[in-house]
């Protein structure tokens, strides 16, 4: 089971967490002008990375806050945990 | 002490395991072999053993447990076992609980590193946790000579755990095995209790308990488990793994056999057969497969006049009417009487936990043992577990792993002085890798005792084609047993090595997987059990309901009353009276289950055009808008209606089973996409309760109990909230409706809910109803319920709700995803009605659709769509459903069969509203 470190409430068992997917796949400013293929994209294409990858993660039964965390998919390692809005850390 | 086996009483020592008191006994055959039915006995004296499995009938019992790890108490009752364990029919009412520890440095086994290991982290100041799975710490000491620090092993193991309770962080738990190693350093133990103790066991005690360890560091010292050979008969009572034998005979007392033959790969069996000379063991023969034996081991069987078989083998073993073992076969060609034969292949490092972690082994040559090589995790490996023999090295590989840890936890360490050890034979010659003595008898070498799977059956294996060591675990079954191969997962790795000229290191292993040992699923669940497996939830008025008889149903988590029969009324005929009583007088429900939203702040107009498909800032305050939600696809996920309170308050409701997810929905567009939005978001749902009147003759109910509110259709008109009193209590009332029918909703403070709808109960002749009712009455409406008409591949559109789409808005959740092919294709599923052709047959909900007349028995059927909703409707007089077919709004008045189990009942699709299609009679 992960320890996550939510950036509000400090490091908590994943049990706490529900996860969201892939970090930094923003809602497009104007939708009609996206394409059917980048529509699509974003519906329903995600990365999938051997390494580190950004994703995120709520902390349901703690804060009930959404935030990004930098994991390794094949260790599980967490290198970064950071609140929604703000970039990727340039960690790992 | 007396135990009782299979109805038959033996004595026991205080001490004893189960095993060791069969053994006393002179109990060999035990067990025998779950295919081949051949005789079985004791292997081991631990948890290694794969032969002799019972079932326990006293205490709480247990339908399969090791013989070996069963504490003996005075009325212990057992059942032997051959193979399968049998669960007990009465319910399991034992106790179990879980504990949640967290610790800077956990090690995990109690004999000598594990020791050394707690004792270095421990005095450092680390807060340490001592894990070991046995009664009694010391691990394989507790059959040692050797002396410790001038002392013998018994006392040196005291003196350990006294220095470790002195220090106060330090916490040591026996009896407590740890079973999985998983991500970020979280283990999983389990701790017996009670099991041991019999009657004397304390009612108010948990029998077992479920440890959550989150560890900053990890110490493994969790040994080694002793690897056979496999030779021709290898199965018969009377062959032991060497160390058992010694084992049973200095820590248990009791006497494993009186003529034993020692076979062995290594000088371990050397040092064994010395053990069992002293032990007052006639040791006839000692068979070496190496050229070159470690010198102080034949020196010392020498002095006890015992000469070592260079080059030797075990070709076959005979045995005595029982099938117990009577002579060893040598491959010089003797026959060798013995009653016991002590086997010894080497040391199988217990890498099961380290595996699990993550980390990766390698096949050491030098130690003949697949031993831990980089860790994935904060974890350090120490003892016999790395491949190490001497004592010595052992407890100063515990000190280090201990000092390294701690350090590691951010701790000063001075790391203890290494005890010094005397009496103890060193390890001279390397040891061979040996597995198995070939055998024209394959059948009889047995790889599996548990599985009886055989040499034979490796060479099939490999014959058919396998190479994998995972593919050839599988063909053969092979460490697929209740010991999960701990007794012939690395001997298969080395048959098959010697079969298809592989090295160890190229085949490698197979995956290890928690459980290390088996978990009850009782254990898992503590006290989560029945009644507390789930909340249940209950309205404010749920008393009411119990006290006039209602029939509930689960929705989600909540208790709703389904429908309110009367004495002697079949729920058809509730739900028929029910349903008549709303559509032609007046009708009352609770409704407080509805999930309740209430959103305040200047944006909230602007969110909720955005994350509903209709235009909701321009609502005025007092009114009421119905909406539909979906997801950036474009499916529907819920609708529900919205009413603005005031210019920054809104209250809006969903679906009953969709509460939380549509708070968390909000939130999630509000946190991550819309942090600009000046939205709160709050759960009202249980603040609030709310009685639904329902009827034509409702108006008339509503304007008795609230004599200051203007009821009229102009001053109260449709889709509009009010707030007044009802029945003196202050309310606030919507006139919604999911009925179709004039209707109110009544929502007050839940502290008042009951006083409410006893007041409107008992203000004049009002049927209660439930969820069956209301699901008739909405879907005589065609009104679609979120999840059960629709399962997340279904649009607005398709619901025959285009209407609720708005084109004006530049964008909502949802807007994009129309315009997609797939989306905008006119074939889609569509929502429909179906009426039964002959006027009478009710069709399955999740029928299928299919052409009328299509030959069933002739797949493939083509589907054309399913039945969502099924009902038997008093507004038509007839069985009425709703139903997805594709292109059904093009459809209407076509025939086909709804086929449910093999069963067809022909069906016309009509409109999915065939009630009160203009809506004339919402105003009353």
């Amino acid at each position: 089971m992960l320890r996550i470190p939510c950036p509000w409430c400090g490091p908590r068992d994943e049990t706490e967490f529900c996860y969201g997917g892939q970090a930094h796949v923003p809602y497009p400013a104007d939708p009609s002008t996206v394409d059917d293929a980048d529509w699509a994209g974003y519906l329903f294409f995600r990365d999938n990375p051997k390494g580190w990858f950004a994703e995120r993660w709520m902390h349901r039964a703690g804060c009930q806050r959404w935030f990004n965390v930098v994991r390794h998919t094949v260790t599980y390692e967490i290198s970064a945990s950071y609140p929604p809005g703000t970039s990727r850390p340039d960690v790992a | 002490m007396r135990i009782t086996v299979d109805g038959v009483q033996l004595a026991a020592r205080p001490g004893d395991t189960l095993a060791s008191a069969l053994l006393r006994a002179g109990r060999r055959v035990l067990s025998q072999g779950i295919y081949t039915g051949r005789p079985r006995g004791l292997v081991s004296a631990g948890v290694e053993e794969s032969n002799v499995f019972v079932q326990v009938l006293s205490g709480s019992g247990e339908p399969m447990v090791r013989a070996t790890e069963i504490e003996a108490y005075d009325g212990l009752r057992v059942r032997t076992l051959a193979g399968k364990g049998l669960l007990p029919d009465e319910p399991d009412e034992a106790r179990y609980d879980k504990t949640f520890a967290h610790t800077d440095v956990l090690v995990v086994g109690g004999g000598p590193a594990g020791l050394m290991a707690a004792l270095a982290a421990g005095e450092s100041g680390a807060r340490v946790l001592l894990i070991d799975d046995q009664p009694r710490l010391g691990g394989r000491l507790l059959a040692s000579r050797a002396i410790v620090d001038g002392l013998a092993v018994h006392d040196w193991v005291s003196s350990m755990r006294d220095r470790l309770q002195a220090l106060p962080e330090v916490t040591v738990t026996s009896r407590t095995a740890v079973v999985g190693y998983y991500d970020h350093n979280y283990l999983v133990a389990v701790e017996r209790r009670t099991d041991h103790l019999g009657s004397a066991a304390p009612a108010t005690m948990a029998r077992h308990r479920l440890w959550n360890i989150r560890a900053g560091q990890v110490v493994l010292a969790t040994g080694a488990h002793e690897r056979s050979i496999a030779f021709a008969d290898n199965d018969r009572p009377g062959i032991m793994l060497a160390h058992s034998a010694t084992a049973y005979a200095w820590r248990y007392g009791c006497r494993p056999g009186r003529r034993a033959v020692v076979f062995g790969a290594h000088d371990g069996a050397l040092a064994a057969a010395v053990e069992l000379a002293d032990a007052g063991v006639e040791v006839a023969a000692v068979l070496d497969v190496r050229d070159v034996v470690g010198a102080d081991f034949a020196a010392a069987l020498a002095r006890r006049g015992i000469s070592v078989q260079t080059g030797a083998t075990v070709s076959g073993t005979l045995a005595d009417d029982d099938g117990v073992l009577r002579a060893v076969l040598t491959s010089a060609g003797e026959t060798v009487a013995a009653d016991l034969l002590a086997v010894s292949g080497g040391w199988n490092p217990a890498v099961e936990l380290f595996s699990q972690s993550g980390g990766r082994t390698f096949w050491s040559e030098a130690a003949a043992g697949f031993v831990p090589d980089t860790a994935a995790q904060p974890t350090h490996c120490a003892g016999v577990l790395t491949g190490a023999v001497s004592l010595a090295r052992v407890l100063s590989e515990g000190a280090g792993a201990g000092a390294e840890a701690a350090r590691a936890a951010g701790l000063d360490v001075t790391e203890p002085a290494t005890p010094s050890v005397e009496g103890e034979l060193r390890e001279e010659a390397a040891p061979a890798a040996y597995f198995c003595v070939d055998s024209a008898a394959e059948e009889t070498v047995f790889v599996d005792l548990q599985r009886d799977a055989t040499l034979h059956d490796i060479r099939r294996a490999v014959g058919a084609g396998l190479t994998s060591v995972e593919h050839i675990k599988r063909y053969t079954t092979i460490g697929t047993a209740a010991d999960q191969g701990r007794g012939s997962g690395v001997l298969a790795v080395g048959v098959l090595a010697q079969l298809s000229g592989r090295s160890m290191a190229e085949i490698g292993t197979t995956t290890y997987r928690p459980p290390y040992t088996p978990i009850s699923f009782a254990l898992l669940a503590g006290r989560d059990r029945g009644r507390l497996a789930d909340p249940e939830r209950v309205t404010a008025i749920h008393d009411w309901h119990v006290e006039h008889g209602a029939v509930f149903e689960d929705v989600g988590q909540w208790k709703r009353p389904w429908f309110f029969p009367r004495p002697a009324e079949s729920m058809d005929e509730a739900v028929r009276r029910e349903c008549a009583a709303a559509r032609t007088g007046v009708a009352m429900m609770d409704a407080s289950t509805l999930g309740t939203i209430e959103l305040q702040g200047a944006d909230v107009g602007l969110l909720l055009d955005r994350l509903y498909t209709n235009v909701f800032s321009s609502l005025k305050i007092g009114s009421v808008r119905y909406g539909v939600m979906c997801g950036p696809d474009g499916m529907v996920i819920d609708d529900g209606t919205t009413a603005r309170l005031a210019e920054d308050r809104w209250l809006m409701s969903t679906t009953t089973g969709n509460a939380a997810k549509i708070l968390e929905w909000l939130e999630e567009w509000l946190q991550t996409e819309w942090p600009d939005l000046d939205v709160r978001c709050t759960s009202v749902t249980d603040q609030w309760s709310t009685v639904v009147l329902v009827g034509p003759r409702s108006r008339d109910t509503l304007e008795e109990l609230a004599p200051e509110l203007d009821c009229s259709v102009e001053g109260f008109p449709f889709m509009t909230v009010r707030q007044a009193a009802v029945a003196g209590i202050p309310a606030r009332i919507m006139r919604v409706s999911f009925s179709g029918e004039l209707a109110y909703e009544i929502t007050v403070a839940s502290w008042y809910a009951l006083a409410v709808w006893e007041a409107v109960f008992a203000a004049g002749e009002i049927t209660p109803y439930g969820t069956e009712t209301m699901h008739v009455l909405r879907a005589e409406k065609g009104y679609p319920i979120v999840g059960q008409d629709t399962d997340g591949t279904v649009t607005p559109q398709d619901l025959g709700m285009g209407w609720i789409v708005s084109k004006k808005k530049p964008d909502f959740v949802g807007k994009r995803s129309f315009a997609r092919a797939d989306t905008s294709r006119s074939d889609r599923r569509q929502l429909v009605g179906v009426v039964p052709v002959d006027g009478r047959s009710r069709v399955a909900e999740g029928a299928q659709l299919v052409s009328h007349g299509a030959v069933l028995t002739q797949p493939p059927v083509a589907m054309h769509g399913h039945v969502t909703s099924s009902y038997h409707s008093v507004a038509l007089g007839t069985p009425f459903a709703l139903a997805l077919l594709d292109a059904g709004a093009s459809r209407h008045g076509e025939v086909l069969d709804a086929v449910d189990d093999g069963h067809a009942t022909a069906v016309q699709v009509v409109s999915p509203v065939p009630y009160d299609p203009d809506g004339v009679r919402r105003d009353g």
